[in-house]
């Protein structure tokens, strides 16, 4: 039955809500665990209890303050959650913020990650906000987070936990086993990575979700380690795919052909004095748009700019003359 | 993700939300709350029963929180009181913060230009209210594929949920052509990094493995599936297990080699100069063309030499192309 221990916090949390003074432990015993008799198990079973309830607290957001309970004597710990630091701060939202939140809630495809922006949703809602998502007509992204590593790593960096797990490259034909303090967690490509400060080499390293062939195993206590002030997960991303500056070009398309050009282009239009062909519109960086427009052989030919255009016939001509020299 | 166990923290977490909502009304009917709360009357009952319960100084009688269960069972009317302690909601915890926050900047990257004004002035709200926690949201990143943002994906897993026919508008990047098809989606699968429809086509009179992220349109259609009871394929084992294939060797430089990541590669040994040679099951020759030029010019067919011929004319043809323009040679 979950009713007791729901019970026992909501009035742990009334108890400490607000309050002037900390509140001694023993108090607090005899306040919410009445049912843990005082002697040696007792004792061992409310210290137990009380540490798992105020780590509840905290991930439902209550912000637990800890101080000396007694004027005189320091001895004596004490506890106390204030009122403004814990609530939630007054935000208003627009109609149509309010449906774009509803949308935020379709996003994951990962259980732990919904049900946080469940929970976060539910403080708004608490607050009065009104969600509705069919306000907006946007399609949300949708993340899954299917590598069994994700979940016992996001909990590793949430509370700043040590992990080690068994990694195997592309290239290695057995698994070694890794011991990391992780930062973070970013998805680029449709892979999840993680990045964190290798314990064994001593430096920033990026692991793959993938290929963690093995239980992720959490070691040590929380809060074990600082993440280095600015980190910033998304850094790590940009340069797990590095994004060159976009271009504009415009190229040639046979009619007919060129699909996968003509779907993200910004303009098409049959060119009057080469029938049959397109000029097509489209924006990416040199190195993506010489490898489609090559994609497509002699059907997609590259007029503006330059540098693609000498990009892509540079690549030709190396294949030109390498087929020359076979003979 | 509705079927999770409901812990006494998500009880309480619920209850913290609620309260606010209720104090600020005074009187709320029973099915408006759930409404608000998207769940049902059953749950926030089961809340309140337990709100009834807790209060300051357990035990004393005239500080627990009142909620009036009579007017709760009869006109199923909620009314709460002698809680203004709990007026507020409980902010935002670090992991509550992120989700909600990164869920938001996944969408501002990917939105159509005329939303995104608003998806930012959304976010910029919540990040105001997470406040000195700001180090905390960049724990996390997404850089979504178009597959992830895809409008697709949504219509496909509402026909297979229905039993519904789509009408799909297929690429064929070999042929470089588009198809429209009607065809009884049974499952999508993911295959290393690629999504794949399997279904029946109608068109083609056969079992149909389709690349989600080449299908350029679906629609879902009002007509059920011939067979509804057709069981999805796995298409884990192999890709092309019901087409004709060749193997093809290829030789990669280091430019090329994210193919052995990409491609289901049924063979690779080292080669010479930083090289590696890979084998490759596929399905037709222009496929192959089109991945060489691609790749050009880090890549080499070793075999079937019947296949060089075609690419080595392709790429011939596409230069001349230029040297029509005028491009000096």
């Amino acid at each position: 039955m979950v009713q007791p221990r729901a019970e026992r916090l909501m009035n742990l949390h009334i108890l400490l809500l607000g309050a002037k003074r900390f509140i001694g432990k023993d108090a607090i015993r005899e306040a919410c665990y009445p049912e843990h008799a005082r002697g040696p198990a007792g004792d061992e079973a409310f210290e137990r209890a009380f540490e798992r309830d105020k780590d509840a607290l905290r991930q439902i957001g209550a912000v637990i303050e800890v101080g000396s309970a007694d004027a005189f004597f320091d001895d004596e710990i004490g506890y106390r959650i204030p009122t403004e630091q814990t609530s939630l701060p007054e935000i208003r939202f627009e109609s149509d913020e309010a449906a774009v939140l509803g949308l935020a809630a379709q996003v994951w495809q990962h259980a732990t990650l919904a049900k946080a922006t469940g929970r976060a949703l539910a403080k708004l809602k608490g607050q009065g906000v009104e969600i509705d998502p069919s306000r907006l007509e946007v399609v949300a992204p949708a993340i899954t987070a299917d590598e069994p590593a994700f979940e016992p790593l996001w909990d590793a960096v949430g509370k700043r936990r040590q992990v080690s797990f068994p990694y195997q490259r592309a290239d290695e034909t057995a698994p070694t086993t890794r011991r990391l303090q992780p930062w973070g967690l970013a998805r680029s490509s449709g892979r999840w990575y993680v990045v964190g400060l290798d314990v064994d080499r001593g430096a920033e390293r990026v692991f793959r979700l993938s290929r963690i062939v093995g239980p992720v195993r959490a070691t040590g206590r929380s809060g074990a380690y600082d993440v280095p002030p600015g980190t910033d997960v998304r850094a790590v991303a940009r340069r797990l795919s590095p994004s060159f500056p976009s271009v504009r070009a415009r190229v040639r398309v046979r009619q007919g052909t060129g699909i996968g050009l003509r779907r993200r282009a910004e303009s098409v239009a049959p060119i009057a004095e080469r029938p049959g062909w397109d000029a097509v519109v489209v924006e990416g960086t040199v190195h993506e748009l010489s490898d489609e427009v090559l994609t497509y052989g002699p059907d997609v030919v590259v007029e503006a700019p330059e540098s693609l255009r000498d990009d892509v016939v540079a690549r030709l001509r190396a294949v030109v003359a390498a087929a020359g020299e076979d003979r | 993700m509705t079927n999770q166990a409901d812990t006494a923290p998500d009880q309480v977490a619920r209850l913290l939300a609620l309260v606010p909502y209720l104090l600020a009304r005074g009187e709320v009917r029973l099915d408006d709350a759930a409404a608000h709360f998207d769940t049902d009357a059953e749950q926030i009952e089961r809340d309140l029963r337990l709100l009834f319960m807790t209060g300051l100084s357990p035990g004393l009688p005239g500080d627990l929180i009142e909620v009036d269960l009579d007017a709760l069972e009869g006109d199923r009317v909620i009314r709460v009181d002698n809680a203004d302690y709990l007026a507020r909601p409980v902010r935002f915890s670090p992991a509550e913060a992120t989700a909600l926050v990164v869920a938001l900047r996944t969408m501002v990257d990917t939105a159509p230009a005329e939303a995104r004004e608003v998806i930012a002035r959304t976010l910029a709200k919540l990040e105001e209210a997470a406040g000195q926690d700001g180090e905390e949201l960049l724990r996390l990143h997404v850089t979504p594929t178009p597959l992830e943002t895809s409008a697709v994906v949504p219509v496909l897993e509402s026909a297979i949920a229905h039993g519904h026919q789509v009408e799909i508008t297929y690429h064929v990047p070999s042929r470089d052509r588009q198809s429209t098809r009607v065809v009884d989606p049974r499952g999508l699968a993911r295959v290393e990094d690629l999504l794949y429809l399997d279904a029946w086509c109608h068109t083609a009179g056969g079992d149909r493995a389709f690349r989600v992220d080449r299908i350029l349109a679906a629609t879902e259609l009002d007509t059920p599936v011939a067979d509804p009871g057709a069981r999805a394929r796995d298409l884990t084992g192999g890709w092309f297990t019901d087409a004709e294939t060749t193997t093809v060797t290829l030789r990669l430089a280091p430019p090329a080699r994210w193919v052995v990541e990409y491609y289901p590669v049924t063979g690779q040994r080292p080669g010479p100069d930083d090289t590696v040679d890979v084998d490759l099951e596929v399905a037709s020759e222009e496929w192959v063309t089109s991945l060489l030029l691609r790749l050009a010019p880090h890549a080499t067919l070793l075999a079937p030499d019947a296949y060089a011929e075609s690419f080595t004319a392709a790429a011939r043809a596409a230069l001349s192309r230029y040297d029509d323009d005028g491009v000096d040679s």
